[in-house]
């Protein structure tokens, strides 16, 4: 348990609100002290050190702090940790397993899906999202899926192929 | 950027969540899907001593056609919900057209519509669409229930019409007389960007006569505009390239916008002429191609 107040400012006045709460991370429950004003990006960051998802506007626009609430994908810098209390969270650092890259991350690699690497975590779990609910994608389906979120070095081309890299490695394996 | 501080609370029920706005006496503000909220708090724009997160309240989301042809929109009904309905697809073409255009595909997971009618953002689409189909908003406070029309809810940029103690619980579109058309025209920039105009039109037809129009414009004034004059236009007749030539003279004329980084006035008044007759020809067809 960690108590993340401190990491916020100086330890939490007398009548400053701090919450407990459990919430489930890539399959671990993990039970936090929190002030109601930290957010989700922030709590996975420094209070869990999972410095996997990244912040890059901090103004809701980028995307690079998508992680999945309930398996949906959600801008983890616009919600608040409270708000994840009895929910589960995935983030980049759950796709591997101990043994074997998940097929994004092959997919990625296999194609040069990334420059910089800044907005692949959130590229990989908008993504997961996508192949969740749809496994044989179009481009324009994936183009669209990950409008949401910005990329500065590739032009989506590359991230666009290595989409269809995985949904392919993961439809063959599925069958 | 850190929000400033506050307090949280996750009622379970709608009652719970209205004692503590009551008890909040105007310091206390609902986070629905936090997509405006949020952005505001870290930005400093908005400072409330309490948050009263109604995420949690079971009942909320949901939208749902009544057996009078009346759809309901819950208050957690998200922008993907409304995206994905089976029931919107094929009873409620103005939402439909405005769903896929609203923010990006990640801010829709969490936004919610009435959510986005309450900030009263003259640029957020829902706005529009709920003004042309003349949809109501009902608010429950202390005192019970009550319908605040949708011409009636926004009352000035961010601004609506609900009392600090009442929370918008569900979003009606009332039952058509006619067949129902619609569209949503919406020019932005990029993805996720607000609109630089956009034009929501909803229509009821019978024996090919237009017999209600909606009209609302968003981006092209300080807030979202009714085009009444325009609507009304068409009422009473059926389309011809006069009437919808006629219509877009008027919408054009009722657009208040100004010039800024998205484009300037004339431009804007220009795109809500051309969307609207857009919109007005493809049902024009769709009509002539049903009779
Ligand atoms: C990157 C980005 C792009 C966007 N682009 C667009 C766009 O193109 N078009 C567009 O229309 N919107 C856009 N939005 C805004 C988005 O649609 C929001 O979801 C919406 O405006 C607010 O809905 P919410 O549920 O998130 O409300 P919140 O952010 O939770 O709340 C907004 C305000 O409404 C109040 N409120 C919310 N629900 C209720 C309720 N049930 N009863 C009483 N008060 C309530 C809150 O107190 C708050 O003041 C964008 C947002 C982002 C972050
Ligand atoms: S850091 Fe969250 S959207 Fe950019
Ligand atoms: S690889 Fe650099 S931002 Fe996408």
């Amino acid at each position: 348990m960690s108590s993340l107040y401190e990491e916020i400012s100086a330890p939490p006045a007398a009548g400053v609100p701090v919450r407990r709460v459990t919430l489930n991370v890539n399959g671990q429950d993990r039970t936090v002290d929190v002030e109601p004003r930290l957010l989700l990006a922030h709590l996975l960051r420094q209070g869990l050190k999972l410095t996997g998802t990244h912040t890059g506007c901090d103004t809701s626009n980028c995307g690079a702090c998508t992680v999945l609430f309930d398996g949906r994908p959600i801008k983890s810098c616009t919600m608040f940790a409270v708000q994840a209390d009895g929910h589960e969270v995935q983030t980049v650092e759950g796709l591997a397993t101990q043994s074997s890259l998940h097929p994004l991350q092959e997919g990625f690699k296999e194609e040069h899906g990334l420059q910089c690497g800044f907005c692949t975590p959130g590229m990989m779990m908008a993504a997961k999202a996508l192949l969740e609910s749809n496994p044989n994608p179009t481009e324009d389906e994936i183009r669209w899926a990950i409008s949401g979120n910005l990329c500065r070095c590739t032009g989506y081309q590359n991230i666009v192929k290595a989409i269809l890299w995985a949904a392919e490695k993961m439809r063959g394996s599925s069958n | 950027m850190y929000p400033p501080r506050f307090n949280y609370e996750s009622p379970k029920s709608l009652a719970e969540a209205i004692s503590l706005l009551t008890a909040g006496g105007g310091e206390a503000k609902v986070l629905a899907g936090g997509q405006s909220l949020v952005p505001m708090l870290k930005l400093r724009f908005a400072s409330p001593e309490m948050l009263v997160d109604i995420n949690n309240i079971p009942g909320l989301n949901y939208v749902r056609r009544d057996a009078d042809g009346s759809i309901h929109i819950g208050a957690l009904c998200r922008h993907e919900d409304l995206e994905k309905s089976e029931v919107i697809a094929e009873h409620q073409p103005t939402i439909a057209a405005a769903a896929p255009l609203v923010a990006d595909p990640i801010v829709r997971t969490r936004g919610t519509f009435v959510g986005s009618v309450c900030h009263a953002d003259p640029q957020g689409d829902w706005s529009a669409t709920m003004i042309a189909l003349d949809g109501h908003i009902v608010a429950q406070g202390p005192n019970g229930k009550r319908n605040i029309p949708a011409r009636d809810f926004v009352t000035g940029p961010f601004q609506n019409a609900l009392a600090f103690d009442e929370i918008a619980i569900e979003a009606v579109i009332p039952a058509p007389k006619g067949d129902v058309h619609g569209g949503y025209l919406k020019l932005e920039r990029r993805v996720g960007d607000f609109a630089t105009a956009a034009v929501a039109v909803a229509l009821e037809t019978s024996g090919g006569k237009v017999i209600r129009a909606g009209i609302a414009l968003t981006g092209v004034g300080g807030r979202t505009i009714n085009a009444n004059v325009a609507a009304d236009s068409l009422v009473g007749s059926a389309l011809t390239i006069e009437s919808i030539t006629r219509a877009g003279e008027l919408a054009a004329a009722a657009a208040e916008p100004r010039s800024d980084h998205r484009g300037s006035a004339s431009y804007k008044r220009h795109i809500v002429s051309t969307f609207l007759t857009r919109i007005l020809n493809n049902i024009s067809e769709s009509t002539v191609k049903a009779a």
